[in-house]
């Protein structure tokens, strides 16, 4: 019987490293969401050691008269821009402010958001009733709107639009988490662990979440590339990242006028957006199917 | 089968395989069977979950998954005609209007977006060869819907406003619309309720009656079985391992061990026996059948030879076998 | 109806009524029933009856309109959530559906061992181990699917993970809603096998809920029979088949199919109608409009159960 337990205690722990590898695994298959990791990892390092890439103040900041408008060469892969600043140095430095704003808004509205819909969709009642006709109101207006409202109001800095962004994501995610939670609930699984004597917290931690995390996941990547996209769009028309800052929204803005001449200026960091938002939704639709047990190939 | 002449069947399956196949693995759901639906008889196939029935089913109205199904051999003639070489669209000709089908829950086959009477009206315009008017058609959607007991004042409403049980009399007269001459109920009645099964199975048999056609009776449930089929074939792992008229299956002679398992493992009414007899085990992977007969694993009589061997066919006159234990009898017989 | 020994668990005038746009829905209406330790009762009826309802009300997974139910002698109705959290440990639910009442992300082995988990009945970790091995066994599952997940397995062999699951706290009582219904014929007399050994070895009490009257035959010691949320007769198993008194349950157990052929020639007696609207139901018997013996003091005043032989329970006008 001893050696029984024993083998049965070390399939468990055998079980629970080979569950994280199966993840992984799957995950690999998926060719995919591996082309789009490896894109957004670059992204990422790119703007991780732009510094050592080109100097931000030397690159990106400081306007050279007499080298403006320049064409993709060796000495500058991107070209310059209408104040002779290195294209290059200025994308892989507004990589930093895209990406982090991207994440850190979905992060917090996520957050926020999240916790507000599990409560929603769990308890329901009042409480769900008085939160989403508030979301309703939110989410009525539009979100361009309501960004530019928000920024107007408290002045173009990072740091607002950081605000405004994530105001108007959490109604978002407040639904999305909120409806996924409430396909669960009814489950009788959930019941199942009432009786079994579980308190409320471990049921939404233990039971609900993990089984409503598919279109959490793919509202949270789909959501880091529409703030990416939303940011971009409020530097674009000077709210965002005001210049001489450099962001992919507002390097578009500066190259409006030269678009027709020297269409690399719109070009490379248009493609930039383009790129991340693709990738981290590749990535996404890959979290989601790794991370499901029933799809085990 | 021999001993009944051929023109009698109006529906023959012979040696049908089927199989899915995905990627990963090949499911072998039907291997080698023969059926054949007399004219105006019901036939009840029986069996467990994974037994191969609905596959069968599917296979004759040439439903099955597409790129994942496939019949791999065989044949299927519905009044003499090969249905497996039939082109899309003949096919669809014949789907509804001679051979139809009526599914196990009431509540997925209706379109909760139409009157219960448009649906019905749908079908008979699919399959409208003589040109009848719309007068004519809304006419013969009244005469439907009171031939399943149902009003015809309540056409106009929607599926959520009915019972399940009269759903189910709806998708029956959907089915039953353009007078197939075989129809295959696919467990028409495992959704219902007892009282309501009794009154739905009762409505069935007078309607095949009345109307003349042919029935293909899906069920695990031998009682349904016993109180409404003419002949009955057991499935088991994609093959029929017993069939004959319903008076053999029933009947005290000698039968397929799977067949006395079923019996075994019904709680009956009439037994005052506190325990069941189940048949041991489960079924088996269909992916990766048994070598020889492939109830052997589960089968408390089970020798060697049942190991290694498939059984040969057995005939009793209409009573078939398939069971190295069970001899005598007449071998298959392929004409 | 107290008058059997010891009962384990008394029902006394359970109402459950649930608001609805159209009216007041009325689920389990005035239910009293006990049941004697070590015994099972099934509970029978048609979808919609209330039977559901009456047994998670009783273990209080839904809140309860009216009434008193009393186990052991203490009325769970009064218990606040913690005490309800500690009483649950006693009594357990084994779900109809085996495949929607397991986590599908879980492991077998996470599954039985959750609520020993969440309620902290372990001494260590090999002490866990050891009595999720123990519970596999009682329930009959093969040793190496300890890491299986549920989707991989058959019916059948869910239903075993949530009767290990039930059994994880050594309940004494276990409400049993329709639990082989969802599951082939074989495996359902498997299940059903198993769970009448495991009430003789462990001395369990069931509240057994299902449609099927062959398989309540099988199991059941008492047999309680609702229509639209009343119970309607209550008679020992033996007694009910061969002596149903109530038109309704006379029908109920004329419509089942028996599979011989002697049944063929027999004539069926197939209720009309269907079940009666539970929406603010009208007085008088709730069958009146499907029975064929109906008179005009069925459709008067409320209905009685009445004792119209020893524990033969009846609630019908005929037997005034």
């Amino acid at each position: 019987m001893d050696s029984k337990t024993a083998t049965v205690s070390v399939d468990i722990k055998k079980a629970r490293k080979r569950r994280s590898k199966e993840i992984i695994r799957r995950f690999r298959k998926n060719k995919l969401a591996m082309v789009g990791l490896v894109i957004i990892t670059i992204m990422i390092l790119m703007a991780v050691f732009a510094d050592v890439i080109a100097d931000y103040e030397e690159g990106a900041i400081r306007q050279h008269s007499d080298q403006r408008l320049l064409s993709p060469s060796w000495e500058h892969p991107f070209g310059t821009d209408t104040y002779g600043r290195d294209q290059l140095a200025r994308v892989v430095h507004g990589a930093r402010v895209s990406l982090s704003l991207g994440v850190f808004t979905t992060v917090i509205s996520l957050g926020l958001g999240g916790l507000l819909g599990a409560m929603c969709g769990y308890y329901g009642g009042v409480f769900d009733e008085i939160v989403m006709r508030l979301m309703d109101i939110l989410l009525s207006i539009p979100t361009l709107l309501m960004a530019i409202a928000i920024v107007s109001a408290l002045g173009p800095t990072v740091m607002n639009l950081l605000i405004a962004i994530t105001i108007s994501q959490i109604p978002v995610f407040t639904r999305v988490v909120r409806s996924s939670v409430l396909s669960v609930v009814g489950e009788d699984y959930i019941e199942a662990a009432k009786i079994g004597g579980s308190k409320d917290l471990h049921i939404i931690l233990h039971d609900v979440l993990p089984n409503a995390i598919g279109p959490i996941i793919v509202q949270g990547t789909m959501s880091i590339a529409a703030m990416i996209l939303l940011a971009a769009g409020l530097s674009f028309i000077g709210l965002g990242v005001q210049p001489p800052q450099p962001e992919w929204g507002n390097m578009l803005n500066q190259a409006r006028d030269n678009m027709m001449t020297h269409p690399y200026l719109v070009i490379i960091p248009g493609i930039c957006i383009a790129i991340s938002a693709f990738s981290i939704n590749l990535v996404g639709d890959g979290l989601r199917d790794a991370l499901d047990p029933k799809l085990k190939n | 089968m021999s001993s009944i002449a051929q023109n009698d069947n109006i529906l023959e399956i012979k040696d049908l395989h089927v199989v899915y196949e995905t990627d990963s693995e090949t499911v072998y759901a039907v291997n080698g069977i023969d059926l054949s639906l007399k004219a105006g008889k019901t036939l009840g196939i029986v069996g467990e979950t994974g037994a191969g029935k609905t596959t069968t089913a599917l296979s004759i109205l040439r439903l099955l998954p597409q790129d994942i199904g496939k019949i791999t051999s065989g044949s299927i003639t519905f009044n003499g005609q090969e249905l497996l070489t039939l082109g899309k669209s003949e096919m669809q000709k014949i789907r509804g209007a001679s051979i139809s089908m009526i599914f196990q829950d009431p509540m997925t086959s209706l379109n909760p977006v139409n009157t219960v009477g448009d649906q019905i009206y749908e079908s008979l315009m699919l399959h409208n060869d003589e040109h009848k008017s719309k007068k004519e058609l809304e006419e013969r959607v009244d005469a439907i819907l009171e031939s399943v007991g149902i009003p015809k004042t309540r056409k106009k409403e929607y599926p959520h406003q009915f019972s399940g049980g009269m759903k189910q009399r709806i998708v029956i007269a959907i089915a039953l619309a353009c007078h197939p001459a075989v129809v295959i109920a696919d467990e028409p009645t495992t959704a219902l309720d007892v009282t309501i099964q009794a009154q739905v199975l009762a409505m069935m048999s007078a309607l095949r009656d009345q109307l003349g056609m042919a029935m293909i009776l899906i069920t695990h449930d031998l009682g349904v079985v016993a109180e409404t089929c003419d002949d009955v074939a057991v499935m088991y792992a994609g093959e029929i391992v017993e069939s004959g008229t319903v008076e053999d299956i029933f009947g005290h002679v000698r039968h397929h061990p799977y067949t006395e398992g079923l019996f075994g493992s019904i709680p009956s009414l009439g037994s005052d026996a506190k325990r069941l007899k189940p048949i041991s085990g489960l079924m088996p992977d269909p992916t990766n059948l048994p070598t020889g007969c492939s109830f052997h694993p589960r089968c408390p009589y089970a020798t060697e030879k049942c190991r290694e061997e498939k059984p040969e066919a057995r005939y009793f006159g209409t009573h078939f076998v398939a069971c190295h234990l069970i001899t005598g009898g007449e071998p298959k017989n392929d004409e | 109806m107290t008058n059997e020994a010891n009962p384990i668990l008394e029902v006394k005038n359970l109402k459950k009524y649930f608001k609805t746009g159209k009216g007041m829905l009325h689920a389990v209406d005035d239910v009293s029933f006990s049941i004697r330790k070590g015994t099972t009762l099934g509970v029978v009826g048609e979808s919609g009856c209330g039977k559901s309802t009456l047994g998670r009300t009783i273990i209080r997974l839904e809140p309860f309109t009216d009434g008193a139910v009393y186990y052991e002698g203490e009325n769970v109705f009064e218990y606040n959530k913690k005490q309800v959290r500690e009483f649950r440990k006693k009594m357990q639910l084994i779900f109809q559906d085996p495949y929607s009442s397991l986590n599908p992300r879980n492991t077998v082995y996470q599954l039985i061992a959750e609520q020993l988990v969440v309620n902290k009945v372990y001494k260590d970790k090999a002490d866990l181990e050891n009595r999720v091995r123990e519970l596999m066994d009682i329930a009959g599952l093969a040793p190496r699917l300890v890491n299986s997940y549920p989707h991989e397995l058959d019916g059948g062999r869910r239903q075993r993970i949530g009767l290990a699951r039930a059994l994880s706290m050594n309940p004494s009582f276990i409400v049993c809603d329709e639990p082989v219904s969802a599951l082939d014929v074989s495996i359902q007399a498997q299940i059903l096998n198993l769970l009448m050994d495991l009430q003789d070895q462990m001395g369990l009490t069931y509240m057994f809920i299902t449609h099927d009257l062959s398989v309540v035959k099988h199991i059941s010691d008492e047999i309680a029979v609702l229509y639209v949320g009343q119970l309607i007769e209550k008679a020992p198993s033996d007694e009910l088949f061969k002596n149903p008194l109530h038109p309704y349950t006379k029908m109920l157990l004329s419509a089942i199919p028996v599979p011989s052929l002697e049944s063929r020639s027999r004539k069926k007696e197939i209720i009309k109608g269907e079940v009666t609207n539970p929406i603010d139901p009208k007085p008088g018997c709730r069958f009146a409009s499907r029975c064929k013996y109906c008179m005009s003091k069925c459709t008067e005043g409320d209905m009685e159960l009445k004792e119209i032989e020893k524990d033969h329970f009846v609630m019908c006008r005929l037997f005034d």
